[in-house]
């Protein structure tokens, strides 16, 4: 082969260079990503506190106004609309995605275990491989026009968002609470049936109890992903400045806001400040829904 | 007998449910398919946009998207691989590796506007990459890392333990073990996780938004030379994706058939992004059989 050995170098020596740079070089890609991490978290970090501490807005006003006007005379930076907009869209499609996701997993595990595998499983992993521009378009062009058909109305709103979330992270809450309940050992299982309990009774009092913590962590992953994302959500919500007071209503959310105002604003002024904050509640969140995994985890464990 | 009944009707309700999910799937699939793919045409696939008159195609996004999935590529697969082999290879148990894994699982679950927010500030102001393929590539590489990172663990940790120590028996260095024993091995892992991950880079449009660009300037695709304002290779140059065509005619589209535009480009991504997923299996099983002698 090509890398014989040259006759003066010794084998040792050759050993231990080649022990070093595979050592260096993977602990540098791993540093590399903690150095991203922090720096992801100090910059948006930095950006998003000078609202508070260079322009003097109040954490108070920032995080419980209702109104936002960055551009009136006075300025309004109130964001608990888009605040409450994410939090309603999020909570919503988790609502509905959570049984849908649920109910499929049980298809696929406890039902027709072979056969529902089968069907199910290349469904749910295409439908994670859909991009999210596309689900967007899918909700301007079906769930809009439909929903304006039934309730009147524009028909964007807080339903046509939760709806279109509900479906992007059906495949997130509905593979990972499959897994929870394939890895339940099968005793259980059979001493459940051994006692006479219908499949019914043996999902509801035993399989379902025992795994809760797993399925948790499906549906706080598929929140987590719901809360994050921009696109989709923005082109059917609507985009209106208020906090919402029905599923009907027009209204937005963080990321819709930031997507839409964050190229229209230059650079350091409050209203793109203001707008970092909200990046940096984003951020924020993240954190909390990454807690939340690792505590459902650790109960899991016990 | 009652308890039997309620056995049936939930039963029911949850075949229902699940077939529900099929026909959602089937109802997606088909609804893009039937508005998109009349509109698919060569001249569809390669002309450029036109922002009033009707008629326009996709023919710079379609060759920015593939270009910037190659560069994010580039970036990617040297720095995932090498995490996801510390992580399998080198890390010990203890609060260090502990630490890594939460910093993969938290970079893993920052939204991707957030991440186009860092590109925005960090890549396109402070560097001053500008808005350009370059920012975008390096963004989407943040985005895509962590998968990769524990796509490249979960292929090493598969490959059965025999293989190492009977690299270890003859004295090879962990890292010449790790190259040219384990990585042959995992490489058919690898390769389905990476094609799988370009899915995904492919269909990623919002932390692109503020790194690579809204827009594309005229492109001249006689001129290859990377450095020239006009050549399509210029990796500094802003480039309009796909996905994120797709957001803006959407969402801005004033052209008389944006809606037709809309259609037909989502379709292009959707069918880019299911040969993604069916040739990372397919890839996966041709390597498998060249590097292992089993048939």
């Amino acid at each position: 082969m090509n890398n014989k050995l040259k006759p003066r170098r010794p084998l040792k020596e050759k050993h231990y260079w080649e022990e070093w740079t595979g050592r260096i070089y993977t602990s540098i890609c791993v540093v590399f990503l903690i150095v991203v991490m922090f720096s992801i978290v100090y910059f948006v970090a930095s950006k998003g506190l000078s609202t508070f501490f260079q322009n003097g807005i109040s954490i108070s006003e920032f995080l419980g106004g209702k109104t936002w006007n960055p551009t009136g005379e006075p300025a309004f930076y109130g964001a608990l609309p888009f605040i409450t907009g994410s939090f309603i869209t999020t909570l919503l499609a988790a609502l509905i995605a959570s049984p849908l996701g649920l109910c499929a997993a049980l298809f696929m595990t406890e039902i027709v275990p072979g056969k529902g595998k089968k069907i199910l499983q290349p469904a749910i992993e295409l439908l994670s491989g859909i991009p999210s521009v596309v689900y967007g378009f899918i909700g301007l062009s079906v769930i809009v026009p439909l929903l304006r058909s039934i309730f009147g109305g524009t028909g964007v709103g807080i339903a046509a968002g939760c709806l279109v979330l509900a479906v992007m992270i059906l495949p997130t809450v509905t593979s990972i609470m499959a897994d929870a309940l394939s890895a339940l050992p099968k005793g259980l299982r059979e001493s459940s049936y051994a006692l006479g309990a219908t499949r019914w009774q043996t999902i509801y009092r035993v399989i379902i109890p025992t795994t809760l913590p797993a399925l948790l962590t499906g549906v706080v992953l598929g929140m987590a992903r719901a809360f994050g994302e921009a696109l989709a959500v923005q082109m059917v919500i609507g985009n209106a400045p208020h906090v919402p007071t029905s599923l009907l209503e027009s209204a937005s959310t963080l990321t819709s806001v930031i997507t839409l105002s964050m190229g229209n604003t230059t650079m350091g002024s409050v209203h793109n400040n203001a707008l970092w904050s909200m990046a940096l509640v984003l951020l924020v969140m993240t954190f909390v829904f990454v807690i939340l995994v690792r505590l459902l985890e650790r109960r899991n464990r016990v | 007998m009652k308890a039997k009944t309620v056995d049936k009707i939930a039963t029911s309700v949850i075949v229902v449910l699940a077939l529900f999910i099929v026909i959602i799937l089937l109802g997606l699939l088909g609804f893009i398919m039937y508005r998109g793919i009349g509109h698919i045409s060569w001249n569809f696939l390669t002309s450029a946009p036109q922002l009033l008159k009707g008629g326009g195609g996709i023919g710079p996004q379609l060759f920015n998207s593939i270009f910037l999935l190659v560069l994010t590529l580039i970036v990617t697969i040297p720095l995932g691989w090498g995490g996801g082999i510390y992580m399998a290879e080198y890390a010990k148990p203890g609060k260090i590796t502990s630490f890594i894994r939460l910093v993969v699982e938290v970079l893993s679950s920052f939204p991707s506007i957030v991440i186009g927010l860092f590109g925005l500030l960090l890549l396109v102001n402070q560097f001053g990459l500008g808005f350009s393929l370059i920012s975008g590539a390096l963004a989407l590489a943040i985005f895509n890392l962590p998968l990769m990172v524990r796509t490249t663990e979960q292929a090493f940790r598969a490959v059965p333990k025999e293989q190492k120590e009977a690299g270890l028996a003859l004295g090879l260095s962990k890292w010449k073990i790790i190259t040219s024993i384990l990585l042959p091995v995992a490489l058919p892992s690898l390769i389905t996780g990476t094609i799988l991950a370009s899915g995904r880079i492919f269909g990623e449009a919002a932390a692109l938004m503020f790194t690579a660009g809204m827009s594309s300037p005229p492109l001249d695709f006689t001129d290859w030379n990377p450095t020239s304002p006009r050549s399509p290779l210029n990796p500094f140059r802003p480039a309009e994706t796909l996905a994120v065509h797709i957001w803006k005619v959407n969402s801005e589209g004033i052209g008389p058939d944006s809606k037709e535009v809309a259609a037909g480009a989502s379709a292009v991504l959707v069918i880019l992004v299911l040969a993604f997923n069916l040739s990372a299996r397919w890839i996966g099983r041709v390597v498998f059989r060249r590097m292992t002698a089993s048939k």
